[in-house]
């Protein structure tokens, strides 16, 4: 694992596979809400409404994924010290806020029209929107962390070990509507099975597929960006001493 | 005797002991909030331990089939509420949301008087079906059969 902790050799690699997730996902994700959009049946009972689940669920499904991505950046971090985790982690913190966001408002749009209201605090809502404020107390931190770090006053863990305690929320989400009696309905898609009719499930399949590409893409963008920082910040506090 | 600890595995070993410690902490916070994190109460929790009279609480269950019935005043609407255990009356006056019809679930806002639950507010729950609408009134076993068709 170590073979990719050189920041040279993974940025060679990034600099063609970032193209090679942005533009098929890019290309999937259109496809896919476009077939949601015009060729989908509405549903039995939310008519047109149903296909807004095109965005909200790979949304959804990224900014759980998003502070995954966080947890095991961090846990590799920790112990391992791989000099690439910690960057890999603060990577994801933007995208997967941005998907969280994404999710909670294209749910509060459906939640208007099929169940009569645009917000309830059940358990499923709750945990999320403490996951989106999850994310933005971590991306605070990370720059924080980042200054701290510029200034000279030494790496710091703190960011790591927040990455690590907020993943305990993604199990809780994810069990929200089986532990809780909620308005939010339990998962449509559980381990092998589903009760989405094929006409919806495949283009949300696809949806999904495509915008986890994107959101690896971004990630791979923000590492090459942080890495690019890191450089120049080195490269300015040489020129400094000199 | 001296056993060397690589600090990696030092690390490693006091990670997991945090994570089990933070994963049995919150277990324990989402077992003690198992009652009070539930949105609503079940028709038969309402039954066999109802709040007192005027306390807002929300009441959630399925529509029963045939029950609701539209007073002459053209607002009211008087239905049931039930689960697999227990039936309770809802009074409700306003405009309901698209999806309350009989048979699908419901979330009502309001209070009991009585033996019947008084509703401000009725919120619709849908199930995690989706089902396109030309094939809501097959049977599973024809559903099953166009969709093999059309394959």
């Amino acid at each position: 694992m170590h073979g990719f902790a050189n920041p040279a050799r993974f940025l060679r690699m990034a600099r063609w596979l970032m193209p090679l997730m942005l533009v098929p996902g890019l290309i999937l994700a259109f496809g896919a809400v476009a077939w949601g959009l015009f060729m989908v049946p509405p549903d039995r009972l939310m008519g047109q409404t149903v296909r807004i689940l095109f965005i909200h669920v790979p949304s959804a499904w990224l900014g759980m994924a998003g502070w995954s991505t966080i947890a095991i950046a961090s846990l590799v971090e920790l112990v391992w010290r791989h000099p690439l985790a910690g960057i890999a982690a603060r990577a994801a913190a933007v995208p997967g806020a941005a998907f969280t966001a994404i999710c909670l408002a294209t749910g509060s749009i459906w939640a208007r029209p099929t169940w009569g209201t645009w917000w309830v605090w059940d358990g499923r809502l709750t945990s999320f929107l403490i996951l989106l404020f999850l994310y933005f107390g971590y991306i605070a931190l990370a720059g924080a962390a980042q200054r701290d770090a510029a200034a000279g006053e030494g790496a710091s863990r703190v960011t790591a070990i927040f990455g690590l305690v907020g993943a305990v929320n993604i199990p809780i989400i994810n069990r929200s509507v089986v532990w809780w009696n909620s308005l939010h309905q339990p998962p449509s898609i559980t381990a092998g099975k589903s009760s989405i009719d094929a006409a919806f499930l495949y283009p949300l399949l696809i949806a999904a597929l495509g915008f986890t590409l994107i959101f690896g893409g971004l990630v791979l963008a923000r590492m090459r960006m942080l890495l690019a920082d890191i450089q120049t910040e080195a490269r300015l506090r040489r020129k400094a001493m000199a | 005797m001296s056993t060397m600890i690589k600090p990696k595995h030092q690390r490693l070993v006091l990670i997991i002991l945090a994570l089990v410690a933070l994963i049995g902490a919150g277990l324990l916070a989402a077992y003690a909030l198992s009652k009070q994190a539930a949105y609503f109460y079940l028709p038969s929790e309402l039954v066999a331990k109802p709040p007192e009279a005027g306390r807002a609480v929300r009441l959630g269950g399925m529509v029963e089939k045939g029950s609701i019935k539209t007073q002459p005043d053209g607002v009211t609407i008087n239905f049931i509420v039930k689960d697999d255990k227990a039936r309770v009356p809802v009074r409700f006056s306003g405009i309901t949301p698209d999806l309350f019809v009989e048979g699908s679930g419901v979330v009502a806002e309001g209070r009991m008087e009585g033996t019947t639950f008084v509703a401000d507010n009725l919120l619709a729950k849908h199930d995690e079906k989706y089902v396109p609408r030309e094939m809501k009134n097959m049977t599973s076993a024809e559903a099953k059969a166009v969709i093999a068709e059309t394959k």
